[in-house]
């Protein structure tokens, strides 16, 4: 739940990408010879107008592959050539997609720094001619515009932009490991200034039409059209051509000037960014920053840093060797090869493998308006999806209503929503404390409390008044779903749909399949969850799934850790220095330790000697003394309203000294520490591989990154053998399996990899 | 705006002595009909239904439509009338102290204080909103003379105080002690006193609905030419209009402090070329809707007598038309603001069992120039139809020859409240002129909502 931090920003990224851009046909052009021959680019000429069409083939999107950029290059010797043509217009032909960046299977195909490097330098040296080119440019942007997009359409010399919400411009090299290698660390800050730049291309945001406006991004906007005489998307591209065109004539005719008139702040900005001593201190404090928040485990950020004070400080020359160097370096590290890993299997699990349920799901019931049940009625009603949600008291379901307004209320806030559209969204909900209207339900996700007797008896009364074609999802962390459907008259209608929380702000969701769960109910609550806009994980059943099972043994090494005297704060700093988004102490209060508690039992019952590590005395203690972590306001540490800097709970001094453990010093220092805690995380996730829980490793990566925080530097568990071998994992494991035993016993899956290198989850 | 009440019944033909010798006459309207599609020279069949009583239009008046600047409509006369059973008034932008403006002003026209009033809002669609309640009223047998009409005063709308204002005052009216009254004072801060302008957009979209035509007329892929063109033609008919006469609906009003004012006076022919010199209203800088190609607020009031033939007839009136078949409609109020008409009139004339080649005078608010062009191609859309509309195939778009020949709200200008009598009375006074049977009136409204009606001339 906590990694959301970490990976908010990706999920931002990819969100924009897995748009779907239903292509469309291009109409007939008046005069266009070489149209034909091209399969990525052609264009038409209107007057003395010329109108460049991108549109890659079979794609829902628009790469700067290789192909595209060399027919790029042959249009546009074509238009400059041309005499009848002034000027042009660059537009893509599929509405929601302008260009979504480079490709990046053509970074990963290159074997060596240079190689990159060469390419980097080909995309500058095209770019440089768009932005010296005499006859005037018009991006018209509709869609997501960026990577090498963005840095494409900021080398024209106008940009028209669609003001909707599927268009957005940016920069998210940062989030792929590498950096914007086409010129764009030179262009961008002298564009929206540097402190904006470095915004952009540091944190990868994605920035939409009417603020990139604003920041001078773009210079005018279109409205999006309704239906007209044709779709609207449609009409609304055609549209953007026609205004574009009308700007590319004036432009050429010298009626409008290229002079963005400046506001007093920037003006002001700009002038202290010509005061060397302003830039230097900018530099540093946001290098500073940087620093502090990579950990030193992500080498992008700082070389993008570099990247752009080459250029300021020693002019367009040096900032381009600088830029193209550096992008080279980046492409061929640990870091990026993982980002891109967890990128293409985010891409992955935005898929439904089982095809198209035969019943569309309309109506959803939610049982248990806690605040799991509340976070999944919040992204559904969101999604347009009817929504019954029911409780068995009153209280409760009055808080459950009010944090799903509150969740909609605060986008109001943000600007995403109006205020009108809230209302409209908060009525697809129903709030109810009986089971009127679930004859009409199309699925009832039960998110009550974790007690089988519970879950079996509201599975009995659901199937009394449900129809039957309902699926029934039990939203469960660790309670084996097929003990749950074994009280269940259609045991192929049932499965389990496991939420992170809080679920608004968690990507991830883990669902989960007995034997018996039909083909058709998966695809459904596959289909559902990804209308939820989660990205999912389909596993097999067993105890604690593939995510709780993973995270359980790595808790018990917590226990044993703090047992053996290292303090919760030293433990979280070890933690988050590894690249955990959120230290492991406070992991725990976060999760509850009262949950933390019963998933110990639980899993200990299942897998025995290989559970354990510390004792489960400690959870039990914290718990029958009220320490149940953050929503106790207690735990390891004292949780307070407002108070930011949480400080350790001294109490805890009595429980954890009366429960102290020797440590050993040859598997104590903070490497060896670090270690225990990751290697057994990764011993369990390879296990789960082994053993068919996981049916693909990529699930595996996504599942751990966005599920539970594992490092994305690191990529997940499986890309992480990858990258750093097998061999030296199961070297560490044996190490501590000489001072622990059972616990760290490699499993098999993972010594075959290690006895033959050549042997990866990923080829 | 009383005053439009009273003149309503005093321009009247006052018969009623000479009606009440033959109200006991046994009347059968039946009859009356049989005898209409005789008198038609077209020879259509008459609209009546079995079992529903026919309601006329026995007469229809307005004040000139003036550009804010002139105001003040409240006009005291002293005319005591009984015969109307129940008014109704339309408006848009209401005035806090006059809620139910219906009423204050039946009352101040002098109007029998037992004669109940109230005030309906739909938007641009108000005043037809009030004649269909009326039509409403009198086919259940409830009332037998109704007064409908609309009114807007837009030179005076209410201003209102910030919301932070408002509730500082509301809580100083509350507070008890000097102490709490000067703590709450001393929460004021300046902004509070910047005033809340009703604004002309969608409370749904926060869109204006200039800004919303210009999408429209984009989405249509509606030239500024073909717009400007538009937009002079119906000035050009509005004048000729008003110099032959033929808006006999307009009674002159006299503006107190100011001189009488007898026509409407935002009627101004222009040319192609000074139109294209605008600059865009909304969409800056490329939209096409301009100020001249875009509908006026102005004040403005209208009113009309609509009654049960039998009782016209007892009582000796001459009416001018049916009012007959009417239908709402409401669409996206996003995208389809402004597409009332199309969705309204394919299902009106279905509903009267009529087709477009049936109309003789077609009636259409114009919003704006783009938004009338738009709502043409719509309605000559198969596409459309079938993909928006859930329709096998297009309506068809209205005869231009036929259609708001008489100018329209482009010129004559766009009371919001009014706006509904005065096309009923227009596409009435069309049909007696030209000789035609069946008129329809559609208009679309804020909230993505539409009307229309069928109007059918009164037989000769």
């Amino acid at each position: 739940m906590v990694a959301s931090r970490a990976i908010g920003s990706l999920r931002r990224f990819t969100a924009s990408r897995t748009l779907r851009c239903p292509g469309y046909t291009c109409r007939n052009f008046s005069a266009s010879s070489a149209l034909l021959t091209r399969t990525h680019i052609n264009y038409g000429v209107k007057g003395d107008v010329a109108v460049v069409r991108i549109n890659s083939p079979n794609s829902k999107v628009n790469t700067l592959s290789r192909e595209l950029q060399s027919e790029f290059i042959e249009v546009m010797n074509e238009i400059w050539a041309n005499d009848q043509i002034r000027s042009a217009v660059l537009i893509s032909s599929k509405p929601g997609c302008f260009i979504a960046g480079a490709d990046i299977n053509m970074l990963a195909s290159c074997k060596s720094a240079e190689e990159v490097m060469q390419l980097s330098q080909e995309g500058q040296r095209m770019f440089e001619k768009l932005e010296k080119s005499t006859k005037p440019i018009v991006a018209a942007i509709s869609g997501s515009c960026l990577g090498g997009g963005l840095e494409l359409a900021i080398s024209c010399q106008y940009r028209i932009a669609t003001k909707d919400r599927k268009t957005v411009l940016g920069s998210p090299e940062v989030l792929l490991g590498i950096l914007p290698g086409a010129g764009g660390t030179q262009r961008l800050p002298k564009m929206v200034g540097v402190p904006a730049a470095f915004d952009m291309m540091l944190t990868g945001r994605n920035i939409r039409a009417d603020r990139a406006k604003k920041m001078g991004l773009v210079d005018q906007l279109v409205e999006p059209l309704g239906p007209g005489l044709k779709p609207s998307e449609e009409r609304t591209i055609e549209y953007l051509e026609e205004v574009a065109v009308t700007f590319a004539k004036e432009l050429s005719d010298k009626k409008i000037s290229l002079k963005r008139d400046k506001g007093l702040v920037e003006k002001l900005t700009s002038y202290a960014m010509s005061i060397p001593f302003v830039r230097q201190q900018i530099y540093k404090k946001v290098e500073e920053k940087v620093r502090k928040q990579t950990k030193g485990l992500y080498p992008a950020p700082l070389k993008i840093i570099d990247a752009v004070k080459t250029g300021i400080e020693q002019g367009n020359d040096a900032g381009y060797v600088s830029e193209s160097q550096k992008f080279g370096e980046l492409a061929m590290t640990k870091e990026s090869k993982a980002l891109m890993g967890l990128y293409h299997g985010q891409v992955l699990c935005k898929k439904n493998k089982f095809g198209t349920p035969q019943k569309d799901v309309k109506h959803l019931a939610i049982l248990g308006a806690g605040l799991m049940g509340a976070g999944i009625a919040q992204v559904s009603v969101d999604k347009g999806i009817k929504t019954i949600l029911k409780d068995a008291t009153l209280a409760g379901l009055d808080r459950g209503q009010q944090q799903v307004f509150k969740g909609l209320n605060d986008k109001v806030k943000k600007k995403a929503l109006t205020s009108f559209e809230r209302d409209s969204i908060f009525s697809n909900l129903t709030g109810q404390l009986d089971y009127q209207g679930f004859e009409k339900a199309d699925m009832v996700i039960e998110a009550v409390f974790e007690d089988l007797n519970v879950k079996h008896r509201v599975l009995k009364e659901v199937e009394a008044v449900v129809p039957d074609h309902c699926v029934f999802a039990s939203n469960t962390s660790a309670l084996p779903i097929r003990q749950i459907a074994s009280v269940s008259k259609r045991p192929e209608k049932v499965v389990g749909m496991h939420y992170f929380s809080p679920v608004d702000k968690m990507q991830l969701l883990e669902i989960i399949t007995t034997e018996k769960t039909s083909k058709d109910t998966t695809a459904s609550v596959v289909a559902v969850g990804l209308k939820q806009g989660k990205v999912i994980v389909v596993v097999k059943d067993g105890p604690g799934f593939y995510t709780t099972r993973c995270l359980a043994p790595m808790m018990s090494e917590v226990l044993r850790i703090l047992q053996e005297g290292v303090d919760p704060k030293k433990l979280d700093s070890l933690t988050t220095s590894f690249g955990f988004p959120v230290g492991a102490a406070t992991l725990v209060d976060e999760v509850g330790v009262d949950v933390a508690k019963h998933v110990a039992e639980d899993l200990g019952k299942a897998f025995g000697e290989r559970f354990e590590g510390g004792s489960v005395e400690l959870l039990k203690q914290m718990v029958s003394r009220g320490f149940l972590g953050r929503k106790s306001g207690k735990g390891f540490y004292i949780y307070q309203e407002g108070v930011k800097n949480k400080s350790l709970n001294s109490e805890m001094d009595g429980i954890l000294a009366s429960l102290k453990v020797p440590p050993k010093s040859d598997v104590c220092s903070d490497e060896d520490l670090q270690y225990r805690l990751v290697t057994r995380f990764v011993n369990e996730a390879i296990m789960c591989l082994q053993e068919g829980i996981l049916a693909t490793p990529a699930e595996g990566d996504i599942g751990a990154v966005f599920g539970l925080g594992f490092p994305p530097c690191l990529g997940g568990p499986f890309r992480y053998v990858d990258l750093y071998g097998a061999q030296k994992i199961v070297d560490r494991l044996r190490k501590y399996e000489a001072a622990y035993g059972k616990p760290f016993t490699p499993c098999q899956l993972l010594i075959d990899h290690a006895n033959s290198p050549n042997k990866k989850f990923y080829q | 705006m009383t005053s439009i009440l009273t003149y309503t019944l005093k321009n009247l033909p006052s018969t009623s002595k000479w009606a009440l010798r033959f109200s006991l006459r046994p009347l059968s309207c039946s009859s009356q009909l049989r005898a209409a599609p005789a008198a038609q020279t077209k020879s259509k069949k008459t609209l009546a239904k079995p079992n529903i009583r026919n309601i006329v239009v026995v007469e229809g008046v307005r004040i000139p439509f003036l550009q804010s600047g002139t105001s003040g409509l409240l006009h005291r006369t002293n005319v005591p009338k009984d015969v109307v059973d129940y008014i109704i008034f339309g408006t848009v932008i209401q005035e806090v102290k006059t809620s139910n403006v219906a009423r204050e002003a039946a009352l101040g026209a002098g109007f029998s204080d037992k004669t109940p009033a109230h005030t309906v809002t739909m938007a641009c669609i108000s005043a037809n909103q009030a004649m269909t309640t009326g039509v409403g009223l009198i086919a259940s047998g409830q009332c037998d003379v109704v007064v409908a009409g609309g009114v807007e005063l837009m030179s005076d709308v209410p201003i209102r105080h910030s919301r932070k204002m408002r509730k500082m005052l509301l809580d100083l009216n509350k507070a008890k002690t000097l102490g709490q009254r000067l703590s709450l004072i001393s929460k004021f801060r300046l902004n509070f006193l910047s005033p809340e302008l009703p604004a002309v957009a969608e409370f749904s979209t926060s869109e204006t609905m200039g800004h919303s035509a210009d999408r429209l007329a984009a989405a249509f892929a509606v030239s500024r030419l073909d717009q400007d063109e538009y937009a002079l033609r119906s000035h050009s008919l509005a004048k000729k209009a008003q110099d032959e006469g033929l808006l006999s609906d307009v009674v002159p009003f006299k503006v107190p402090g100011k001189d009488t004012v007898t026509k409407d006076n935002g009627i101004r022919p222009s040319s192609l070329e000074q139109m294209a010199k605008l600059k865009p209203a909304f969409i800056k800088p490329y939209g096409t809707v301009t100020a001249a190609n875009s509908s006026f607020l102005t004040d403005g009031a209208s009113a009309m007598l609509i009654m049960a033939e039998e009782k016209a007839l007892a009582m000796g009136y001459k009416p001018k038309a049916y009012l007959r078949d009417f239908v709402y409609v409401s669409q996206d109020p996003k995208d389809q603001l402004l597409l009332g008409p199309t969705y309204a009139t394919p299902k009106v004339l279905e509903r009267a069992g009529l087709t477009m080649t049936d109309i003789d005078a077609f009636e259409f608010h114009e919003a704006f120039s783009g938004q009338i062009l738009a709502n043409f191609k719509a309605m000559d859309s198969d596409w459309f139809a079938q993909n928006y509309m859930g329709r096998k195939t297009k309506v068809g778009s209205p005869p231009l020859e036929k259609f708001n020949n008489w100018g329209g709200s482009l010129s004559l200008g766009h009371p919001f409240g009014a706006t509904g009598c005065r096309l009923v009375m227009a596409a009435a006074n069309r049909l007696r002129k030209e000789g035609g049977q069946y008129g329809l009136v559609a208009a679309c409204a804020a909230g993505g909502q539409g009307h229309a009606m069928i109007v059918e001339a009164y037989p000769k």
